[in-house]
């Protein structure tokens, strides 16, 4: 680096700055998206005020939207636009997946294999800081003229070719994400299979580290895809290739000035092509968590452990085959339309299987109603609602008319928001002591918890019904020009004051992680009684994770072994005698 | 990091080091983008009303020439390797720069054919075919100009580890290789797509 400057200051740079330790890198992820999970959260917020009161000026930060956005603090529909597009890609790309895989796996999986760090530190620091690009130049894309990305999350052309300059941002941006998870993706995969200890076979390993493994197979294949589409977009938008702009095409009156001959499906297939494999990257970690959460607090092994990890690794092979279910309205035709709708329901049933495997865990266990505990069990049955009105979707003919509704948005949030987030906060109580070496307050996680369950059901569950009555998702004024959604519009009222109220209940979180670090020390570096090898080593772990390498004797889950006198027994204990 | 083990000796259960295994796992994501747009190709030309002869836009005597260049380059980067491996460390100086020379006689030949294309006012958007190439084999050049910087730092700075970690060494040439044969193998499929079929 720089040759002047003191020694002091050059070790803090490359200690916590530029830093190729995994748990440094880990703690700047997760910092990072939580940043993120609050910014979309917020855009969120806002658009919650339009919908239940349209046309009135946003109080207290409506002023701050600035006159091109929201004159008077009324947020105009194309602002309103840039905010769905946004809130989308940020709790996506910048929030949940970089939480639930660079956080938490970065921090975490090295520990849990016995490795003194991920196999490359670098392309890991790397990783880190190509997410962060991409993250800032989403955000910029907020003040570019004709603002951020307005075309959905989705990016669907044409409408996405001939948007203003936000879009090329969002390509940009993608990019730059894009770079990230690969070369997340090289390092988890390499890490898990060269660094694993003496002693941990395949059918040792934690299911954690299991669902990382997996999760990190779909970024690296299902991602190029994206990649390649993106490259397309770039080129209709700034070199005016036709390759998703049909011949004819008219815009605003006039037949658009280009080669043609290009198809918007193309853009469908190879978005969902990522996009659907993307679905198992937000909820496969989650599922990894809540297992880790669970066994440790029930104080048994799980229930069914090889069949959850034959059903995650069957789950990554299928998620690449059920990508057009999200197309049955674009006229594929019935052929197409029928292997996707087989292809989808086989692959319910692995699903199926690891959330029943979690369920029957708790069978028998003398539960410990910790936080993280709390935030398991509320995963599981949010997870099955959101995973059951998917069912309907997966058919042509009951998502035809349910397509584009609320209903779709209250299926995919109840998987991602009080599903895998809820995951996410267990993971964050289950591993703040090992992290910090202090502990949450149980008492604030506890009013988190119930906060949280109350009003994020309060949002999502009255989309259904709104779906049902055919609610299309992305108008602006929340569908008061039109008949048949007049009797549910009612509900809208409600589930923003649930939307304010769930940001109220995440204050006591956000005052209990800062508050916590000044807190006493645990006793312990191992103070839930776990039997993984992150919690054999110092808590935080110091550089280099463990004094000597670990070996491992036995399986991840061994609680509760008759003839043993504590109800744990940690996977390096030595066996006696 | 020298802590961190099986960067250079090889782990017992799985036959490999960390880089060769990255490696394979980085070329599995490339075939993936490279897939992607090959499968657009297809995509783009089974939909299309009419679909030209390559070999009536293109020329096919540059590219002919332009594969043998490449091949012979993929030749010259395994024979850099295997001087390596005989500690014949001039003649991999040698071959290495024979590699460089190779990749920059494709990139000159391909710019001049490049240029040809735009002085007939033959552009990306001017037709699907031309977008669709201008598109894949823009981006296989980006490739060949990353395989470049990347042997152009093992001829000059990064050679310095020869004397240093000679086996390490070696597993890097061999790891830029490996990826510098898939650069190769992206154009044996680019050429008969554009400029055959």
């Amino acid at each position: 680096m720089s040759t002047h400057g003191d020694h002091q200051e050059m070790s803090f740079w490359r200690k916590y700055i530029f830093s190729q330790d995994h748990k440094i890198i880990g703690l700047q992820y997760g910092i990072t998206a939580l940043f993120f999970l609050l910014a979309g959260f917020t855009m969120m917020m806002m658009m919650r005020w339009q919908l239940a009161y349209p046309g009135q000026p946003v109080p207290f930060i409506g002023g701050l939207l600035g006159e091109d956005n929201a004159p008077g603090g009324i947020i105009l529909p194309e602002f309103y636009n840039q905010l769905g597009a946004m809130h989308g890609t940020i709790m996506i790309f910048l929030g949940v997946v970089p939480l639930a895989v660079g956080a938490f796996g970065n921090y975490i999986v090295p520990l849990q294999i016995g490795a003194p760090d991920m196999a490359f530190p670098k392309i890991n620091m790397t990783s880190y800081w190509a997410y962060f690009l991409g993250g800032v130049i989403m955000m910029v894309s907020f003040f570019v003229p004709g603002g951020a990305a307005n075309s959905g999350w989705t990016s669907y052309p044409p409408l996405a070719d001939i948007a203003t300059m936000g879009q090329t941002f969002w390509l940009f941006g993608m990019i730059f994400l894009i770079t990230s998870s690969l070369l997340g993706s090289i390092n988890f995969i390499t890490t898990i299979i060269q660094l694993r200890v003496k002693g941990l076979t395949w059918m040792r390993l934690p299911f954690f580290v299991w669902a990382q493994l997996v999760t990190a197979f779909l970024l690296l294949l299902a991602f190029p895809s994206l990649e390649a589409a993106g490259v397309l977009q770039l080129m209709d938008r700034l070199l005016g290739t036709s390759f998703f702009l049909p011949s004819g095409l008219v815009v605003s009156g006039q037949i658009l000035e280009v080669s043609g001959g290009g198809s918007p499906l193309l853009w469908q297939h190879l978005f969902w092509f990522l996009a659907h494999p993307e679905v198992y990257v937000l909820i496969l970690p989650a599922m990894g968590i809540v297992a880790e959460v669970i066994a440790t607090n029930t104080r048994k092994p799980l229930w069914g452990y090889k069949s959850m990890v034959y059903s995650t690794i069957f789950l990554g092979f299928m998620s690449f085959v059920v990508w057009a279910h999200h197309m049955y309205l674009t006229g594929m035709g019935t052929a197409i339309s029928a292997f996707f709708q087989t292809t989808t329901m086989i692959i319910s049933i692995p699903s199926v299987v690891i959330l029943t495997a979690l369920l029957l865990s708790l069978w028998g266990g003398s539960i410990r109603f910790t936080t993280p505990m709390l935030f398991a069990l509320g995963f599981l049955p949010m997870f099955a609602i959101g995973g059951l009105t998917g069912l309907p979707l997966g058919l042509a003919a009951a998502d035809i008319p349910l397509h584009d509704t609320y209903y779709v948005i209250g299926h995919f949030h109840y998987i991602v928001a009080p599903g895998t987030i809820f995951a996410l906060f267990a993971g964050i109580y289950h591993w703040y002591p090992k992290i910090t070496g202090r502990q949450l307050s149980e008492t604030l996680g506890k009013v988190h918890f119930w906060g949280s369950m109350v009003f994020m059901n309060g949002i999502f569950m009255p989309m259904f019904v709104q779906g049902l009555a055919g609610v299309s998702r992305r108008l602006w004024d929340a569908g008061e020009q039109y008949a048949h959604a007049s009797g549910v519009l009612w509900t809208n009222e409600w589930m923003s004051i649930s939307a304010w109220l769930l940001f109220v209940f995440q204050l006591p979180f956000i005052y209990n992680i800062l508050r916590s670090l000044r807190g006493p020390k645990v006793e312990s570096d191992n103070p839930w009684q776990a039997t993984t090898l992150e919690w054999a080593t110092t808590s935080p772990p110091g550089h280099g994770n463990f004094a000597t390498p670990p070996v491992v004797y036995r399986g991840a889950y061994e609680y509760s072994v008759p003839g043993h006198e504590a109800d744990f027994l940690p996977q390096n204990q030595p066996e006696k005698g | 990091m020298e802590m961190i083990p099986y960067t250079v000796e090889i782990r017992e259960d799985t036959g490999l080091n960390n880089a060769k295994l990255g490696i394979w796992l980085f070329l599995a994501s490339e075939v993936m983008l490279f897939g992607g747009l090959f499968s657009a190709y297809i995509f783009l030309r089974i939909g299309a009303v009419d679909w030209p002869e390559g070999s009536s836009i293109l020329s096919v005597p540059i590219a002919t020439f332009n594969t043998l260049v490449l091949i012979s380059s993929s030749v010259t980067m395994v024979m850099s390797w295997a001087s390596l491996k005989t500690q014949n460390f001039d003649r991999y100086r040698l071959y290495m720069g024979a590699t460089i020379i190779l990749a920059l006689v494709f990139l000159v030949a391909k710019g001049f054919e490049y240029s040809e294309k735009f002085s007939h006012h033959l552009y990306p958007s001017s037709s699907t075919f031309l977008a669709i190439y201008f598109t894949i084999t823009g981006l296989h050049g980006l490739h060949i100009i990353g395989g470049l910087i990347v042997n152009g730092y093992f001829l000059g700075a990064g050679s310095k580890m020869w004397a240093t970690d000679p086996e390490r060494f070696t597993n890097r040439i061999e790891i830029a290789g490996l990826y510098w044969h898939f650069v190769d193998l992206v154009w044996i499929f680019l050429f008969p797509i554009f400029y055959l079929l």
